[in-house]
């Protein structure tokens, strides 16, 4: 599956003796999602303008891959980065090959149209499957803390639930891997401070946020991935034979409406500025929030300076 | 009162408009639920906010609410169940055992299916912290339920279905979720979304208690240690009284100092609208909207922000919001209690300084006389 240039890689990693020592396999799921600094909402009928905007990596999912590399750096092994989504997804894929993955698989099919996070997790688990069974079982399955169009947070969850990994959410840092032993120490993000746990291999991390930055691939990883063959798999391909778990079918969950919140019936009320100072502006500003919430005077008196 | 409620004209038409008929083997679950977070000895503010809505939610059903509190045997779980009947639950369903001590998602996600399979629920709701998130989304994906995160309003449509609202889009629009089918139906709040409800003293009422059905050894995970955040480090925002925060409107990083000087002379957090973190003007904590932290402060000064809908839904429970933009068709000012259309850059140091001068001590004397 792999084109001339991974392979070349592959060998070199091999011949360091690194594979051959611990063949690690890290599978990261990333996603294209539109760039929503982008969206617009058409101003008269609510809906969404998605004409044109352009796709990025979901951010989150930068800090997953760029760790998955770090580890592959520090252990060997193999990088394969996974995505769901339509034909032009390749695109994503591709960019994550140029930041040095080893193979990329485009899990494509209609049949995954409308899927909830729910039935996403169904389909991302049973090609993971399908990548341990082709090309190795993964040792860690990576995915980013959440999308920037979703928001969710539950795929990577759902996604361990169903492998049966250990599930290790808003990792800060890996502490640690032993191979032999298959343990892993992580430090987590957890409500009011940082958790360090120990847990074992296989497990699935969701990576925080601004905990590394993502490497500039090298100029040859960038002709490999531009001349590298992407795994596409459809729902078939990744053994996927109950369809009604996929798509819009397998999703309990049901989007009734999108809408535009409505403006509040009065909008604000606006200090007037003309021909006057900035102080008085100031303090008829002040007047009026007094005058609005007149507790606030002896609450802001007694916190302020503090 | 929260964005939707204002664009939707009450109650949504039944079944969300789909005639399908709940399949048998869900049609006993009743009852809405609020699982109450422990965070080191103290239960977590959104699970009182969420005992608030749960409670309202109970009421339009006519059913029951019940809080579920897991942790270790001992006072801590006590107190929370106390807690769980002083802020309006009817029953609470606990599990304590010694592998509940600090959270793992093993313990806790096999405690809170078990007792889910066992009791029946028709709602279940968690808070959208770390712990929740990593929680709900397991639950779910074992109950193969439908899990809607991060919501904004709850509601009873006419036969009884759970309409959650949320931002979606990246905050750009809202839509209004279902789980049709399928129970229970499951839903994340942030802190701070929904208004803290009235504590009232109560006697401890009905109390379920359950086994774990795990033992230490079973479980994989194990808790090195806990390193508490410094807590006067963090931004406090989402419980701040009064918050300033500055945006896009601000031009250059270091007019973030302007608003920081503001908020220093009245005793408020600061914050910013998400550009800024993007941009890494300010840290991921102080940023106020959807994706950031939802405040309810009494006093908002919004000062170069356009108002975005992620930013809206963040703010909205606001009791005064004021907004300073140059643009007099900025968003902001839809949702703002007060605007003025001028440059913050050089206004801010100006409303500062009256700030000062109007609570200086020779005031402050004034208003103890």
């Amino acid at each position: 599956m792999n084109d001339a240039g991974n392979e070349v890689n592959r060998q070199a990693r091999i011949r360091t003796g690194s594979l051959e020592k611990s063949p690690m396999h890290i599978v990261i799921c990333i996603k294209q999602v539109p760039d929503s600094a982008q969206i617009r909402v058409h101003p008269v009928t609510n809906t969404i303008m998605r004409q044109g905007v352009p796709t990025i990596i979901n951010p989150y999912d930068l800090f997953a891959l760029e760790e998955a590399l770090k580890l592959r750096d520090v252990h060997g092994g193999e990088v394969t980065v996974l995505t769901m989504g339509p034909p032009m997804a390749e695109d994503s894929l591709r960019k994550a090959l140029g930041y040095g993955a080893d193979r990329a698989v485009l899990l494509t099919d209609r049949y995954f149209a409308g899927s909830d996070t729910l039935a996403t997790s169904f389909a991302l688990s049973q090609a993971i499957a399908k990548i341990g069974e082709t090309f190795g079982r993964p040792d860690i399955v990576f995915t980013g803390k959440q999308t920037i169009d979703g928001d969710t947070a539950q795929v990577g969850p759902g996604i361990a639930k169903r492998l049966d990994l250990s599930q290790l959410t808003y990792v800060a840092k890996i502490a640690s891997i032993d191979l032999k032993t298959r343990e892993i120490e992580v430090a987590r993000r957890a409500e009011g401070g940082t958790q360090l746990l120990k847990s074992r291999l296989p497990c699935l991390i969701t990576m925080l946020e601004d905990t590394n930055e993502i490497r500039r691939g090298s100029l040859q990883q960038a002709l490999c991935a531009a001349r590298s063959q992407v795994v596409k798999w459809t729902a078939a391909d990744a053994g996927i034979d109950d369809l009604t778990r996929c798509g819009l079918r397998g999703s309990p969950t049901v989007v009734k409406r999108v809408f535009a919140p409505t403006a509040r019936a009065e909008s604000a009320a606006q200090i007037d500025t003309a021909e006057k100072g900035l102080q008085d502006i100031a303090d008829e500003l002040i007047a009026d929030i007094l005058t609005r919430r007149p507790a606030l005077e002896h609450e802001l008196a007694f916190n302020s300076g503090t | 009162m929260s964005t939707a409620s204002q664009a939707t004209p009450r109650l949504a038409p039944g079944r969300a408009g789909v005639k399908k008929e709940l399949p048998d083997r869900f049609k006993d679950y009743r009852h809405v639920w609020v699982f109450l977070e422990l965070e080191r000895g103290n239960v977590h503010p959104v699970s009182f906010e969420l005992l608030g809505e749960g409670r309202k939610l109970a009421d339009k059903l006519e059913v029951q609410l019940a809080g579920v509190v897991l942790g270790p045997p001992g006072e801590m779980v006590e107190d929370a169940v106390a807690e769980a009947f002083a802020y309006g639950a009817d029953l609470v369903y606990i599990v304590d055992a010694p592998p509940l001590a600090d959270y793992r998602n093993e313990p806790f996600a096999k405690a809170l299916t078990d007792l889910v399979n066992t009791h029946k629920p028709e709602i279940l709701l968690l808070g959208a912290t770390t712990l929740g998130r990593d929680l709900a989304g397991s639950v779910a994906t074992t109950l193969q339920t439908g899990l809607t995160a991060d919501c904004t309003e709850l509601d009873v449509d006419s036969d009884g279905s759970l309409a959650a609202t949320r931002p979606t889009f990246g905050g750009s629009l809202l839509c209004t979720i279902y789980t049709l089918n399928y129970r229970p139906q499951m839903a994340t709040v942030r802190p701070r979304v929904m208004p803290m409800p009235q504590r009232v003293d109560k006697p401890v009422g009905r109390v379920m208690r359950h086994k774990l059905s795990l033992v230490e050894d079973d479980i994989v995970t194990k808790v090195l240690g806990f390193l508490p955040d410094n807590q006067s480090a963090m931004a406090n925002l989402a419980y701040a009284d009064v918050v300033v925060a500055g945006g896009l409107g601000l031009g250059a990083a270091e007019n973030l100092q302007l608003v920081k000087n503001l908020a220093r002379a009245i005793g408020a957090e600061h914050g910013c609208s998400r550009p800024l973190v993007q941009k890494g003007w300010m840290p991921a904590d102080r940023q106020i909207g959807q994706t950031g932290k939802t405040i309810r402060p009494k006093l908002y000064i919004a000062a170069g922000i356009s108002g975005a809908i992620q930013h809206r839904v963040g703010v909205e429970g606001a009791d005064l919001i004021v907004a300073i933009n140059t643009d007099p068709n900025a968003p902001i000012f839809e949702f703002a209690h007060l605007g003025i259309v001028t440059d913050a850059i050089r206004f801010l140091p100006a409303l500062t300084e009256a700030f000062a001068r109007r609570l200086s001590p020779h005031s402050r004397d004034k208003l103890a006389s």
